[in-house]
């Protein structure tokens, strides 16, 4: 691997564990202070310290070491996890982001400013940090150990805190593998340990020592678990260890231990699947004795009873071990199962590999349409055979394929948990946030180029839609706003909702200012829906707007222009003093769709099938009424519909047949009037040139098996065309049937 | 050095000689687990095993646990003084559950 790609995985890893460390945060500012949580935090700091060391990103170090060092605290339950700690953990969190990534543009050297910002946090972190009494963290860098040699061997008693009954000293030590070849032999250090007092029980450890083959004689796998009675102190002890500092992970514990430390020190332990048993040897709470007994119990009660009591509890019934230490082994243990699978579970791919592969599955789409095509010409019955097992093993391949891009919104979703409480702080409001929806899946790119649109939408909910908390109670409101993103899947759309519960759009005001700027004209007749949709008008991302819109339309119009540019729509439902929901709507893919094939004179087009809701064959009768209007009576509704080739201008006369495709999109339904259905087909995407991006009605183009090309409708337009002009022409002559979306 | 022979009830000895450890453990590696590879059951004969190091030791440790996973069994014989040192610095002669004969200096 070269050391870009390498720089690129930490990029990525350090992402994700800031990722990790914000929900932490995030978790325990509402939550209980609950050890798994503080841990994980704990764990991604390290691992970040850990992995910027190896590529001397200094400064990053420097400034994750300190946050680091809180976080042990709060681990070891000398600081308690408070909402001011929260408060300045978070931006520490963000700052060792913007570290990370200014030391990659800028040659490892941040800027002044950068550095003043992290002073300015760290003196803030330093306000909660106690003074240091007993550090015997020792890692990997070795650095910590400075610290703790300055120390003194004092552990704190604490009354309540339970202390483990054994009186002696407990060592932990790993050995690092160049240890032998550097010709330093552990046999010489444990007996020299041998004569600063008296070890009573050693554990050896060489889970590290892979198998036969691989096993290199001359490195070092071994560690140690070493029970230790002496009178020394700690500095002496780990003088001891002087020379192999570097290259060995040494933990001490003092006699007489809080609990605690031991179970820090389970957790620590690098050994894999261990019997829970023999860790808690190793860690000195528990003698070979009281652990045999306890297995001797377990055999016996077995034998009486169908189910075995599980050893912890044994041994705590028993009391010979304290329950907190059972736990903590427990944990270890889940951890070590439950992340093994995990870890074989997930594999990282660039995602150009994946795009290539999309690609090809593309093509191969094409290409088995074609085949097919050929062998329903040749009317080779076992050829054809052939071609449809293989295009339904073509199907489920791109299936597969599109699987592996979609990704769960629910990150996204809990990105805004952040946004929500800093903006509510900022603003004063108390606001929560309700997520649902969190496991509906989309396309990664969709996910990526979403974020910004919403982020917009929440901003402006919690700014202008969400009233003060003071007005909200005057209205009989609960003081508590709640903003709720939710997401679901629809007619091959994505669904994704943003809705508050503030107080909402007024609807004459919206009709005034639109009036005011010319976008509609007093005649013109519109529904609710379409006068709200006005603020993503361009023209309305003013500022000088009525008090209880103000902001609410700055930028709407690039939140809608981002979301067309996915193909998706957005709209926007209000009721005054109740609230707002936006809707976005977005398709579910960007590559290959299921397409249902129409013709119109030679030419075919595809309309997504996702969006077809039924095809209906016009009856002559109905060909004639239907004639001058632009609907038809669709069991007892009205359908309005466009015809395809009117509306492209195709030459050439109608058949006597005319067939409608019913489609629809966002709750509203249209009619397509073409001259032939052609069934289902496989439709690859292909973007338009550059000249027809802006084209209405068509979404792309896709190659047929016969090499012709068939344009891709663009539903969405199309239905809103239909909608729009069979509403305009009804409401002018006949008031009573304007129908809307339902 | 190691020689290989047969005892009286036919199983396989191997018998290491002079040091055990990290300057020969390469090729002390090679030969146990030739021997092992070979053999169902297999006696190692520490007696004349004059140096001993955590090189050495890691190696009886693998080979037992090369042993136990394949179902075979390797016997550690007639510890020399060198072994006990290092067996009972690391307090491992439990693991490997081999008898162990506490000799007169004579011997």
């Amino acid at each position: 691997m070269n050391i870009d790609q390498a720089l690129n995985t930490f990029l990525e890893e350090s992402r994700e564990l800031l990722q990790q460390m914000e929900d932490a945060l995030m978790y325990l500012e509402t939550a209980e202070q609950d050890e798994d949580t503080v841990n994980a935090m704990f764990r991604a700091a390290h691992t970040i310290k850990g992995s910027a060391g190896l590529f001397g990103l200094d400064s990053v170090v420097s400034f994750t070491h300190v946050v680091e060092n809180i976080l042990d605290q709060v681990r070891s339950g000398e600081i308690l996890i408070t909402p001011d700690l929260v408060a300045v953990l978070l931006p520490c969190s963000d700052h060792i982001g913007i570290l990370i990534n200014e030391s990659m543009d800028n040659n490892n050297t941040p800027s002044d400013e950068l550095i003043a910002e992290g002073e300015q946090l760290l003196a803030k972190l330093r306000t909660f940090s106690k003074p240091i009494t007993d550090n015997t963290d020792k890692n990997n860098e070795g650095e910590t150990l400075t610290l703790s040699t300055q120390t003194t061997v004092s552990v704190e008693m604490n009354g309540n805190d339970l202390s483990v009954a054994t009186d002696t000293w407990h060592i932990s030590l790993r050995f690092g593998e160049d240890v032998l070849r550097n010709g330093m032999d552990p046999a010489s250090f444990l007996r020299y340990l041998g004569k600063l007092g008296e070890i009573t029980h050693v554990t050896t450890l060489f889970d590290k020592m892979p198998d036969a083959e691989s096993m290199d004689p001359e490195s070092c796998y071994l560690g140690f678990e070493i029970d230790f009675k002496s009178e020394a102190t700690k500095k002496e002890i780990e003088d001891v260890f002087e020379f192999v500092r570097e290259d060995c992970w040494l933990r001490i514990l003092a006699p007489n231990s809080r609990v605690f430390d031991y179970i820090q020190l389970i957790c620590d332990l690098p050994e894999g699947e261990e019997k829970l048993g023999q860790i808690l040897i190793q860690s000195g709470a528990l003698t070979q004795r009281e652990l045999e007994d306890g297995l001797a119990r377990q055999t016996a009660q077995a034998s009486g009873k169908p189910e075995p009591s599980l050893i912890g509890k044994i041994l705590v019934d028993q009391g010979m071990v304290q329950q907190p230490v059972v736990d903590a082994a427990v944990a270890q243990q889940q951890n070590l199962r439950e992340r093994k699978p995990q870890d074989s579970r997930l594999i990282r791919v660039q995602a150009n590999k994946l795009d290539t592969l999309i690609n090809l599955v593309g093509e191969l789409v094409i290409a088995g349409a074609s085949a097919n095509l050929l062998a329903q010409r040749a009317g080779d019955g076992a050829l054809l055979e052939a071609t449809s097992t293989m295009s339904r093993l073509v199907e489920e391949i791109r299936d597969g394929a599109l699987q592996l891009r979609m990704v769960q919104i629910g990150e996204t979703f809990h990105r805004f948990q952040r946004v929500v409480r800093d903006v509510s702080k900022e603003l004063g409001k108390d606001i929560d946030i309700i997520i649902s929806g969190a496991e509906t899946e989309l396309d990664k790119t969709v996910v990526e180029k979403i974020s910004d649109p919403l982020m917009h939408l929440v901003r402006n909910s919690m700014d202008h839609g969400i009233e003060a908390a003071d007005l909200r109670v005057a209205q009989g409101k609960p003081s508590k706003g709640h903003l709720r993103l939710n997401a679901y899947h629809d007619s091959g759309s994505i669904v994704i909702e943003v809705a508050d519960d503030g107080g909402g759009l007024n609807k004459e005001k919206i009709r005034q200012k639109a009036l005011e700027r010319e976008i509609i004209t007093s005649t013109q007749n519109l529904s609710d829906k379409e006068i709200f949709n006005l603020i993503f008008e361009p023209g309305f991302s003013t500022s000088d707007q009525v008090s209880n819109l103000s902001g609410r339309g700055v930028g709407m119009d690039v939140v809608r222009r981002n979301i067309e540019a996915l193909r998706g729509s957005v709209d926007l439902d209000s009721v005054e003093g109740k609230g707002t929901t936006v809707r976005i709507r977005l398709p579910l893919t960007l590559a290959i769709i299921d397409g249902f094939l129409v013709g119109v004179s030679n030419n075919a087009y595809v309309v997504p099938l996702d969006m077809v809701l039924e095809c209906v064959e016009l009856t002559p009768e109905q060909q004639q009424s239907s004639r001058a209007t632009n609907y038809i009576n669709l069991r007892g509704e009205v359908l309005p519909f466009i015809r395809l080739r009117d509306l492209f201008g195709v030459d050439g006369a109608a058949p006597r047949r005319e067939s409608i495709v019913v489609m629809q999109y966002a709750g509203q339904q249209a009619g397509l009037m073409v001259d032939s259905l052609m069934g289902e087909f496989q439709t690859v995407i292909k973007p338009m040139g550059k000249l027809f991006t802006h084209l209405k009605g068509i979404a792309g183009s896709t190659i047929l098996g016969s090499g012709d090309v068939a344009l891709i409708l663009d539903v969405p337009s199309l239905v809103q065309r239909a909608v729009n002009a069979e509403t305009r022409a009804s409401s002018l002559n006949n008031p009573a049937l304007v129908t809307t979306g339902k | 050095m190691a020689t290989i022979s047969k005892n009286k009830k036919g199983i396989h000895r191997l018998k290491l000689e002079g040091e055990l450890t990290i300057y020969n453990a390469a090729e002390m590696k090679t030969s146990i687990f030739a021997e092992l590879q070979k053999n169902k059951e297999l006696e190692i004969d520490l007696g004349k095993v004059n140096e001993m190091d955590s090189a050495g030791l890691q190696l009886l440790l693998l080979a037992k646990r090369e042993a136990t996973n394949h179902n075979k069994s390797m016997r550690l014989i007639n510890h020399s003084e060198a072994a006990l040192v290092i067996f009972n610095l690391y307090h491992v002669a439990e693991h490997f559950g081999d008898p162990i004969v506490l000799r007169g200096k004579a011997n």
